[in-house]
């Protein structure tokens, strides 16, 4: 492959039920950003069924163009015809970069494509940039997210990416852009890689989204049971927030694993983090230094939580709380009279 | 039934500190253990085993310490354990690392092939998908039950954010399992000590798989690494480490009220 | 000499400390509290080959070796004695007797089940009246047709009511003195056997600690174990293995302890700086880690011994004197440096100061220790 003949950047537009997924915008911001400071075409990839009248969405969101596919073989994803789909656009577009969600789907997709095209792949990338020689500078954290690292792909091409949801920013929807609409012209195979699918289960429980929480109350090891969980998500009632917790208290069974905040869980950039009882390991960190303000208490003063927050009290958060509690529950009540006056 | 499981021994990165000095990570007198997503597969693969009397190959690409790993997994009951190691293999990224263990694959010829999702150090989980590619085989990753159902088909069902998915997948595949999928046994004790007295693990170098150089190593590998680093450390907070629970609240719902939560 | 340890043994205290941390330890306050027996374990136990550590594979056991053996009991010891003495009585002093003792037939019927830990075991030697003065026995044996009839009482029986295999001493010929004494094989549904009184103690309360009652109680002759009269001596040998058992399951309760006590003089703070910046604890910690080295050293010697077929009765006394008495020594100590939060209930320190207690008395006290000692010097 010869570098110079690739232009261009991809987004992968993910949809679930024919729903555009989160992510995707995200990544419509910042490819937009790329796209600009390359001057090169931002194109988002949309694969599925049903979904050509929503594609117009995507200018809205930042895209120069879409090419999508319309095929009852995309309605539920498998991979094969995942690939297939997006490698007859990658060898027919020829971008210089693809980017796509780091979703269940994506991290599932974008290793088998960059397998196919035999090209590098870069996952949960938390930052990109354009350096030398107008290549994708690709910065995501290694060894358990104790350190970070900058990946190159000089001579493979296109430089393909992964990032996580809650990462990029979104732009604002601006209905007067306009863009073409183009159908990819690739006729899907069935193949011997084809699985078939047996049944759709959706998850029955209301899920929990605490990457749209304003306010985390975050429980870990230190809160001690399940029972004691209760006093946590009184907090979190007061201050309109969810609460969300450490892996040692999903591991311990106390909460379910969508409340995990963390390498193995979700990244989440709340205005306010409490971290109670959590010792803020770097797996734990990872997901929540982006936090714009972060409380914490522990009864460790030498508890490595305390090197990131912003307030940090030694103490025994059993003890705090209920009187937390308390003073927040007086302060609503001052403040509603105040209104009232 | 033969199942290959590819396992990678790591450092166990919840272990790794920062030393605060120098900033870097502190590598020494970290252990290493069995990657969990791998050590998932493992137990799928025993289990297989127990029901069905499948026969189980642990494979492993590593520098010669990966040997722990693979003692470990004939505690854990496998029957063959190879280490494919070789100083061309180093500086591989993901895609020359698939490269390398498909090669090896091929020439095991197994029904099943089972990875972990991901691995705590490299964190892609991009290997099993990409060694799926290069061996022509259907995928399912994400895995959190795996059933056989007959000779040639396997029922797996598969996670996503919002739900699951139930399929069934046609032998031979690869799939990918989640350290949510099942807990794996102990070691029991007369496997122990037979892995280091009766077990022998086979050593694999390049001369014993067929596969292209071009695609081995560093000068294999489409990514690089161009540089890193640590964290910068933020401003740093303040700590109170002596107030009374009482003053600990106030301190709290003053923060709220200046940042307008209250 | 080599004092590391290889790899084998390191592979075997992770899997030791990986299921004693996750299977034994969230229970054994519970177990302790409800003095009940942990039969949930038991199965546990069996499941991964804890309960045949050093018996050959042949007869269904682990094919390991007394080193690795002792390991698990030190490891168990750690995060519960109860569970520790379960599996060393089980062991020691029944299935390595029918192993070292036991007729060919005797090992098939018996051991195999036991190495598998379908069958748990127990030894019946102490009487009311024989306690150090084992040789004092009062239970009879005495010849009718195809059986032996076993009449008395034994007490203080370790996982009595819960055992299927009892080894039993039994005086089948009074005259003959301590050479008059005999090993049966009783299988816990033989008629004329019944469990008795379950003894509330201070310590390992979730062990079942029994009288075994013999009333005419019929025992086929084939259950005879090794030769009329060679019971004393077998109940001799099989105590001196029984001894590295129980220096390990003391070394195990003192090592939990001290890990214990390091955590948390790390933690506590009081006049404003944590417990560990004190000189006095810190000189006690010393104090305390060389002890429990010097304590393994004995025992690893032991058991080294006893599986290399040397002499290693007098080691293994000195190992479980030596170990017993600094058990004592050291979870009293770390009682004291927890302070009023080592004597309530919500810390698990005050269990392992009582459970410690027992092993300097049972299995042979310490005095009885000394009197091996000494006349292995003298």
């Amino acid at each position: 492959m010869n570098v110079k003949d690739y232009k261009g950047i991809f987004v992968f537009i993910e949809q679930r039920n024919s729903i555009i997924q989160k992510v995707s915008i995200e990544l419509l911001g910042k490819g937009r950003e790329l796209a600009d400071e390359l001057g090169v075409e931002l194109t988002a990839l949309f694969l599925g069924e049903n979904i050509e009248d929503s594609s117009i969405d995507l200018i809205h969101y930042g895209a120069d163009r879409v090419v999508f596919l319309d095929d009852e073989q995309l309605s539920i994803y498998t991979t094969e015809p995942y690939t297939q789909a997006m490698t007859a656009a990658i060898h027919d577009y020829k971008p210089e970069i693809v980017l796509i969600g780091a979703t269940a789907v994506g991290r599932d997709l974008a290793p088998r494509v960059s397998a196919r095209v035999e090209t590098g792949l870069t996952a949960d990338c938390t930052k990109l940039e354009i350096g030398e020689n107008s290549n994708l500078w690709m910065t995501r954290p290694a060894f358990g997210g104790n350190i970070m690292a900058t990946i190159i792909c000089t001579e493979h091409r296109p430089q393909m990416s992964t990032v996580r949801p809650g990462v990029m920013k979104s732009l604002v929807k601006d209905t007067s852009r306009s863009g073409d609409i183009i159908r990819l012209d690739v006729q899907l195979e069935k193949n011997h890689l084809n699985v078939e699918v047996l049944e759709v289960i959706k998850e029955e429980k209301e899920k929990i989204n605490i990457e749209d929480a304003d306010v985390l109350v975050s429980g870990g090891r230190g809160v001690g049971s399940q029972g004691n969980y209760s006093i946590l998500e009184v907090l979190a009632d007061e201050l309109k927030g969810t609460v969300s917790s450490s892996r040692a208290a999903v591991d311990s069974g106390w909460v379910d694993h969508d409340r995990q905040v963390g390498q193995t869980g979700k990244t989440v950039r709340p205005d306010m983090y409490f971290a109670l009882g959590i010792s803020g390991a770097i797996q734990h960190v990872a997901g929540m230094e982006e936090s714009e303000f972060i409380i914490a208490v522990n009864k460790d003063g030498s508890a490595p939580i305390f090197d990131v927050s912003d307030l940090g009290i030694v103490g025994d958060l059993h003890k705090i709380l209920p009187l937390l509690v308390d003073e927040v529950k007086h302060q609503r009540e001052e403040q509603a009279q105040l209104v009232n006056a | 039934m033969k199942i290959v499981v590819c396992i990678k021994q790591v450092p166990d990165t919840t272990e790794v500190k920062l030393d605060p000095e120098t900033g870097t990570l502190i590598r020494k007198g970290v252990p290493s253990i069995i990657n969990p997503d791998d050590k998932r597969g493992l137990e799928a693969a025993l289990q297989l085993k127990d029901e069905f009397g499948a026969e189980v190959v642990v494979l492993t690409m590593g520098p010669p310490q990966a040997d722990n790993a693979l003692r470990e997994s004939f505690g854990m009951g496998v029957d063959q354990a190879i280490l494919l190691t070789d100083r061309a293999f180093a500086g591989s990224d993901t895609l020359a690392t698939s490269h390398t263990l498909a090669a090896a694959i091929r020439k095991i010829s197994p029904d099943l092939i089972i990875a972990g999702r991901q691995a705590i150090d490299g964190d892609t989980a991009q290997v099993g998908p990409q060694i799926a590619e290069h061996l022509n085989l259907p995928q399912v990753s994400y895995v959190f039950d795996l059933q056989k159902e007959d000779e040639k088909h396997l029922i797996v069902k598969r996670s996503f954010e919002d739900g699951s998915h139930r399929l069934r997948i046609k032998m031979p595949c690869l799939i990918t399992t989640l350290s949510e999928m099942n807990t794996p046994r102990y070691m029991s004790v007369g496997k122990i000590f037979d892995a280091y007295r009766e077990k022998k693990v086979e050593i694999w170098n390049l001369k014993d798989i067929d596969i292209e150089t071009a695609t081995l190593g560093l000068a294999g590998s489409p990514t690089k690494v161009q540089k890193s680093f640590t964290k910068s450390v933020k401003d740093k907070g303040v700590v109170y480490d002596d107030v009374s629970p009482k003053e600990a609240a106030k301190l709290i719902v003053d923060k709220l009220t200046e940042k307008y939560i209250l | 000499m080599d004092f590391n340890l290889d790899n084998e043994y390191d592979m075997l205290r992770t899997m030791y400390r990986d299921f004693s941390e996750q299977e034994v330890e969230p229970i054994a306050a519970e177990i302790d509290e409800e003095e009940r027996f942990p039969a949930e374990t038991v199965t546990k136990l069996a499941k991964f080959g804890l309960l045949g550590i050093p018996i050959p594979k042949e007869y269904g056991g682990e094919g390991a070796d007394n080193l690795a053996y002792s390991m698990a009991v030190e490891e168990l010891g750690r995060v519960c004695g109860t569970t520790s003495v379960i599996v060393s009585a089980h062991t020691s002093l029944c299935a390595v007797l029918i192993l070292e003792f036991g007729t060919e037939e005797q090992k098939q019927k018996y051991l195999v089940p036991l190495a598998k830990g379908e069958k748990l075991g127990a030894f019946g030697l102490t009487e009311p009246n024989a306690g150090t003065d084992a040789s004092a026995q009062q239970t009879t044996a005495i010849v009718d047709g195809e059986d032996y009839v076993l009449n008395g009482s034994k007490i203080f029986i370790t996982n009595a009511g819960y055992a299927d295999t009892y080894v039993v001493m039994a005086m089948t010929d009074k005259k003959m003195g301590t050479r008059g004494i005999s090993a049966f094989i009783v299988e816990h549904d033989f008629p004329g056997f019944s469990i008795g009184k379950k003894e509330k103690k201070l310590g390992i309360r979730g062990s079942s600690t029994c009288e075994l009652i013999f009333e005419d109680c019929r025992v086929p002759k084939e259950n005879l174990l090794g030769k009329v009269g060679k019971g004393f001596s077998i109940a001799m040998k099989t105590l001196d293995g029984g001894r590295i058992g129980i220096a390990s399951q003391a070394l195990g309760i003192a090592q939990g302890a001290f890990d214990q006590t390091v955590n948390y003089v790390k933690e506590r703070k009081q006049f404003g700086r944590a417990l560990s910046k004190f000189q006095n604890t810190q000189f006690e910690l010393a104090d305390m880690n060389t002890k429990l080295e010097a304590a393994r050293l004995l025992i690893y010697k032991a058991a080294c011994k006893k599986d290399q077929r040397l002499p290693y009765s007098a080691d293994a006394a000195r190992a479980k004197l030596y170990a017993a008495e600094v058990a004592m020594e050291i979870t009293t100590k770390a009682v004291q440096l927890h302070g009023g939060y080592g004597y309530i209930r919500e810390y698990p320190i005050e269990r392992m100061m009582r459970d410690a207690k027992i092993t300097e008395i049972y299995e042979g006290t310490s005095e009885v220790q000394k009197m091996v000692i000494a006349a292995d010097v003298l």
